[in-house]
């Protein structure tokens, strides 16, 4: 019988019985490979080198689903992998749960899991355990992702908050809004043509050179939802210490910049997805910006600002182009465009 | 640019000495207020130069009645809401768009274009186009409303919240705030009704007027240029922003606000009433009329106790000086419109400048 | 008010634009400029082309013109 309705998935497929199994073992698996993974019991038991490890877990809920350069599948994992990364750590493993709207067809399922399985290798991490459900047509997206990880520690890194001190220099690793702007630039409504590709990427590899190899790395964060302003302003929340970047030094290309303008957005609380935010000691800020620029992922670094005494309000003060001194603020949360 | 700056932080610094008072110059434009404070123009001029932001923030003068007639549309599902993302949080007595549990869809759109569109494609809705905006963005309105009419799309409509800058202007110099020394006139309005519309204010107030852009370079060139007229004694009209400014304007787009708007008596936010500053649909259009189809007031709300918006908006104090500024009222739970709209003064002044 | 940003006609067919800033390509109405051709640059604000630019007295005014122009000429480098 000739079908050309394309495969979908259906709630039974979330039911854990038949359908579910082969859901996982002939549309699942074969993107996955790996042995933990195969032998599909309940948890995954890893034999790990003993010494600490850092644990985190983040949702994915991306409109639309495909999007200049990359998916779903690829942020999940390239998310989970920064979030560890970031925090002095060598990921390692990640579990996947699927929550998937029936009606998806599978074709489009297997995209995102092929994509994920790329992901995954590239960054040297295993998707260890998972899990999948589905739900009603309209209760989701096409398909929302969460993910737990576990990284190795680095020995002898100790970053955080409360090791940042007046007159440690203020990094990024690259250009600033690539992201937001090209979820926008292909949202429907409000979509535009553009060559603006997505900054999604794994940044273990840069992350751990950095950690291994400049002393006086102070703190660490991925800046994703919020921008480069709400990474600050958390830096500076009850702090006793304010920063002071240079509008001039914050690398942002002009395609993105102009795309901003033209929706009235600041770039600044322009989400992100292969961008960290670093504060090193002064003495270790030209070899942190060397190994940076070193790399694929940091070819763009700039030093863009320090952190300064709080003088008694801890803020985040912009010197901007024209030589003038104006407050960013923590983002609302949603940039709406605006016309006026 | 730099040394540019210098050469005009230089003229100003000069006519302030020679002046020896206080200079007070308004803008009338919200985009003007934001990016003087995106740029931190203020904190490279002397402190004896008071710079005012006015009325110029549509959203901010849009009256709290404007705001809870849209509010009453949300009840009704057989609408499609479509708005710029000005609007979005604009508070009103039960809430805003953003959090009121509307059974609308509510729809952000760019273009007035997006929303006669949204119209055509949800023939069993109608779509209601949120308004708002100074003479730059009637003319848009205008063109959604005449093809509508060319094409018979019955199911679209039209809130009207425009408003005009030149009477919110008189009224500020007739009595709202006279101490206003200059005027820093707004760009992209003077593109539509042309930068000799404000000929009228110097002939009649003696008060210098410059057309600036909205570059930080643009802004401080204007301002440099105020302070010279005021220095010199002579109040004169200026446009400093020629690559898109011409005297006369884009006469295309006042013959088809003219066609289609009358302008009315209308409340501003915290002014009051307003002769002739707002613009209604003319009679041939009065079918896209959205306070008719659906029988929706237009009498001015009441102000929440203790909101100052209104003298915020004439320039009459600084934002720090209402008590609810940073407390009760902050972005994340503003009481009016001034601290909601990302182009509002207390918004701005919360946002870039210095915390209380 | 108002938001409007300088963009480049690359496309035009009645009164239907397509604008280009930077390399963002945006749709816009031309109804309130009759006169406008392919090529022109003009200021563009809630999806209308609101005004022709003046390009020579732009470069000397208007610093995002540097940048444009730059631009054109050396596609997307990084700023600043």
């Amino acid at each position: 019988m000739a079908n050309t309705e394309p495969e979908r998935v259906l709630l039974a497929h979330g039911g854990g019985g038949q359908l579910t199994n082969r859901l996982i073992r002939e549309r699942i698996l074969p993107s996955l490979k790996n042995d933990s993974l195969s032998e599909l019991g309940d948890s995954a038991c890893l034999d790990l080198e003993s010494g600490s490890i850092c644990f985190t877990t983040d949702s994915y809920v991306v409109k639309p689903l495909f999007f200049n350069g990359g998916d779903i599948g690829k942020l999940a994992v390239c998310g989970t992998v920064n979030d560890l990364a970031v925090a002095g750590s060598r990921p390692l493993v990640l579990t996947l749960a699927l929550i998937i709207e029936a009606g998806l067809e599978f074709g489009v399922l297997e995209k995102i899991l092929h994509s994920i399985g790329e992901t995954a290798r590239l960054n040297g991490v295993s998707i260890v355990t998972g899990d999948t459900k589905t739900v009603e047509r309209g209760s989701a997206d096409g398909i929302f992702i969460n993910t737990a990880g576990i990284g190795v520690r680095l020995p002898g890194v100790h970053v955080g908050l409360d090791k940042i001190a007046v007159g440690d220099k203020i990094l990024v690793n690259g250009t600033l809004g690539d992201h937001g702007m090209t979820i926008i630039s292909q949202r429907e409504g409000i979509g535009f043509e553009s060559q603006l590709q997505s900054d999604c990427a794994g940044l273990a590899g840069l992350t751990c050179a950095l950690f291994e190899t400049v002393s006086g790395i102070r703190f660490m964060r991925d800046a994703t939802r919020g921008g480069l302003a709400a990474v600050l302003n958390e830096m500076v929340e009850n702090a006793a210490f304010g920063v002071e970047i240079c509008e001039k030094d914050v690398p942002i290309k002009p395609a993105v910049q102009a795309a901003a303008d033209m929706l009235g957005f600041d770039v600044l609380n322009i989400a992100n997805e292969g961008k960290f935010v670093v504060v090193v000691s002064a003495e270790g800020a030209d070899e942190c910006l060397r190994i940076c620029r070193d790399h694929a992922l940091g070819r763009d670094a700039a030093v863009i600002g320090e952190v300064v005494d709080a003088q008694g309000v801890p803020l985040v003060e912009l010197q901007t182009k024209m030589g003038g001194k104006r407050i960013v603020q923590m983002p609302y949360g949603r940039e709406l465009p605006r016309i006026c | 640019m730099l040394d540019r700056i210098a050469k005009a932080q230089r003229v100003i610094e000069e006519a302030c000495q020679a002046m020896g008072r206080e200079i007070t110059i308004m803008e009338v434009c919200g985009t003007h207020t934001v990016s003087i404070f995106r740029h931190g123009v203020r904190s490279i001029l002397p402190d004896r130069l008071k710079l005012l932001s006015g009325p110029g923030c549509p959203v901010c003068v849009t009256d709290q009645g404007y705001i809870d007639a849209v509010l009453e549309l949300t009840r009704r599902d057989d609408c499609i809401i479509a708005t710029y993302g000005d609007m979005i949080r604009v508070p009103g007595k039960a809430g805003s768009l953003e959090t009121c549990p509307s059974q609308a869809e509510i729809k952000v759109v760019l273009s007035s274009e997006d929303a006669l569109q949204l119209a055509r494609d949800n023939a069993d809705k109608t779509v209601v186009f949120i308004a708002v905006g100074f003479e730059t963005t009637t003319p848009a309105t205008a063109v959604a409303v005449k093809e509508a009419a060319e094409e018979g799309v019955e199911n679209f409509c039209v809130l009207s919240g425009h408003k005009l800058v030149l009477p919110a202007m008189r009224a500020l110099l007739g009595g709202m705030n006279d101490r206003i020394d200059a005027f820093l006139c707004p760009g992209h309005v003077s593109v539509i009704i042309g930068a000799g519309a404000f000929q009228e204010i110097v002939d009649d107030y003696s008060r210098p007027c410059v057309v600036a852009g909205f570059e930080p370079l643009q802004i401080i060139e204007s301002i440099a240029e105020i302070c010279r007229q005021l220095s010199a004694g002579k109040p004169e009209l200026k446009s400093l922003y020629g690559a898109v400014v011409t005297d006369k304007g884009n006469v295309a787009a006042q013959q088809i606000i003219e066609q289609c708007f009358d302008p009315v008596d209308g409340y501003w936010r915290g002014l009051g009433k307003i002769p002739g500053s707002t613009l209604q649909l003319k009679e041939a259009y009065r079918q896209f009329d959205a306070f008719e189809r659906f029988g929706l007031s237009d009498e001015p709300g009441e102000d929440k106790s203790g909101c100052r918006c209104g003298e915020v908006l004439c320039g009459l104090i600084e934002p720090k000086q209402c008590a609810l500024f940073g407390s009760q009222c902050t972005p994340e739970k503003p009481v009016g419109p001034c601290m909601v709209s990302s182009e509002g003064t207390c918004a701005a002044w919360y946002k870039y400048g210095r915390r209380n | 008010m108002c938001l409007a940003i300088p963009a480049r006609i690359v496309e035009l067919e009645a009164d239907r634009a397509v604008v280009d800033a930077m390399g963002n390509r945006f749709k816009a109405k031309t109804t309130l400029l009759p006169e406008v051709k392919m090529g022109d640059v003009v200021l563009v604000h809630a999806g209308f082309a609101i005004s022709l630019v003046d390009e020579e007295e732009a470069k000397e005014t208007w610093e995002l013109f540097a940048e444009i122009d730059k631009f054109e000429k050396t596609q997307n480098k990084v700023s600043g």
